[in-house]
């Protein structure tokens, strides 16, 4: 278990910032003011801003997005990234058919 | 930190966070207690998404068809968030006479209390969805059936809540309920002691420890369930699907991908089910499952696989109760695999039952004392 968190912390305002319209996410287009702004919506974790957003949900299952996800939100918490857990590793490690992964018997 | 409250909610998952929103929403000061550093990481999370009242058991249909007529069609424009609630039916599907006589039989009991299911044969399905397997050669078809996207339903209920002044904190398990003068008062946890006139207990498999606490026990046991989820898809169909042969069940999502579920068989007796790791055979064995039915998706890949820990009552349908022994207890859990489309009009009911209030829907058949031995 980690830290008691406390969902009315004063993390501060919401300040736009010049570069909120850069995409962080590329398999989801997900941008970075929308991961800065969904923190001030009460989504603390890696795995909250997952299912809010969908960043890291796609094809790449935030291979390449995860780190910087990770660090958006620690600034934005007042926090060190290594206090935020990373999203659960779940199998495939890559996309497979349905009908390849359906072929796990042999002699079928 | 604040410690004291109207009513403490244990458990923040889609019962709980919308319990604390109804409760909010009539002026009663909450606070959320979660165990997990993320809210509404059980279930409400890792669910098929499924608004069905179709295949429901009699005792809680009078509460999916009350959240499928007042509750769902308005619910993302209530908690200000688009929570995917599509309203296309729900097909669930046969290949052999004896599926069709198990389907017709669920129909005919949800018939019989006024919810409109009927059969259909092949023809009629492909016409609803075009992409069905010859194999298939009927189904049950309830029009007013639907699905909705579960972590944005959960999340939706959450941010709103906590809009409305709702105080929530992870991290923190509570370990035991506390009694002053024969009254629930005290909730005593890993981070300290929490006071309170009124305890909502909706943590899922984790209540049953809780209400032990104090002498209430309810028979359920933890069971795992696989869920799969495939890269998206143009637009297919957005019928909720479901089979006589339970092997798999799912929808499309708004996003194009595919959430499907399903059971190999062996899932009561999975290892360590509430630490929710998925089964090896489980993913492999839905893609089969679904090759039978759909084999248009053969060749779409799946991303990502999970499961989730069902909290499953020993006769299949949940618990939504005020306790008579104790003053200032409610417990809603044990939803058995199937609370999420009965999570909003459920969570309503608890609601009203913490402010003392008599429930606005029928939940004659879902007591707490209703377990006795058999005949
Ligand atoms: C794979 C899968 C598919 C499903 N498909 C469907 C479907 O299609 N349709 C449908 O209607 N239903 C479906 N369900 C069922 C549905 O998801 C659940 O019934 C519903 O989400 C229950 O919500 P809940 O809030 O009671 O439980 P949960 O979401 O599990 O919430 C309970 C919370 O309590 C917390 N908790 C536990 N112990 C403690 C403690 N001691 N202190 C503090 N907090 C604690 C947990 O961490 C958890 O967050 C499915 C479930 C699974 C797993």
């Amino acid at each position: 278990m980690e830290k008691l968190q406390d969902r009315f912390a004063d993390i501060g305002e919401f300040i736009p910032q010049q570069d909120d319209d850069v995409i962080v996410c590329r398999c989801e287009e997900i941008t970075k003011g929308e991961i800065r702004k969904a923190v001030h919506e009460g989504i603390f974790t890696i795995g909250e801003m997952r299912r809010y957003l969908r960043n890291g949900m796609g094809l790449c299952q935030g291979q390449t997005c995860g780190k910087m996800v990770k660090g958006i939100m620690a600034r934005e918490l007042g926090i060190r990234p290594m206090d935020l857990t990373p999203a659960t590793a779940r199998a495939p490690m890559r996309p497979m058919e349905m009908k390849i992964l359906a072929n796990d018997r042999s002699g079928d | 930190m604040k410690t004291t409250t109207d009513v403490i909610v244990i458990g923040s998952g889609i019962i709980g966070s919308a319990t604390a929103y109804y409760l909010a929403k009539n002026g009663v000061d909450v606070i959320v207690l979660e165990k997990d550093a993320t809210i509404g990481n059980g279930s409400s999370s890792r669910n098929g998404g499924g608004v069905r009242q179709s295949g429901r058991d009699v005792r809680e249909l009078p509460l999916a068809m009350y959240g499928v007529k007042n509750l769902w069609p308005s619910l993302s424009e209530e908690l200000g968030m688009n929570v995917e609630y599509h309203q296309d039916g729900n097909l669930r599907l046969g290949k052999t006479e004896a599926h069709l006589a198990k389907l017709k039989q669920l129909a005919d009991n949800a018939s019989a209390v006024g919810l409109d299911v009927k059969m259909i044969d092949g023809e009629e399905i492909k016409k609803i969805c075009p992409y069905m397997s010859d194999e298939v050669i009927g189904a049950s078809w309830c029009p007013t059936d639907g699905h909705a996207n579960p972590l944005l339903a959960t999340l939706a209920y959450y941010r709103k809540a906590r809009q409305l002044g709702v105080q929530y904190y992870s991290s923190v398990t509570v370990e035991k309920l506390g009694l002053v003068r024969g009254k629930v008062r005290k909730v005593i946890t890993s981070e300290g002691t929490f006071e309170t006139e009124m305890v909502v207990v909706a943590a899922g498999i984790g209540s049953r420890p809780i209400l032990n606490s104090v002498g209430i026990d309810i028979p359920m046991n933890p069971k795992i369930a696989d869920t799969i989820v495939t890269e998206a898809q143009a637009p297919m169909f957005w019928q909720m699907l479901g089979t006589a042969a339970a092997d798999f069940y799912g929808h499309q999502t708004e996003h194009g991908s595919f959430v499907f579920g399903g059971g190999s068989g062996h899932e009561t007796y999975a290892k360590n089910p509430e630490q929710m790791y998925s089964t090896s055979i489980t993913a492999s064995y839905i893609c089969r499952a679904i090759g039978g039915y759909f084999p248009a998706l053969n060749d779409t890949k799946i991303v990502r696989t999970w499961a989730g820990c069902h909290d499953i009552c020993s006769d299949g349908v949940p618990v939504i109760d005020r306790i008579d022994e104790l003053e200032g207890l409610v417990a809603g859990c044990g939803f058995s695999g199937h609370g999420f489309g009965i999570a909003p009009s459920a969570a309503l009911v608890l609601s009203e039952l913490a402010m003392g209030k008599k429930a606005s829907i029928d939940i004659s058949g879902l007591r707490y004392n209703r377990f006795k031995a058999k005949a």
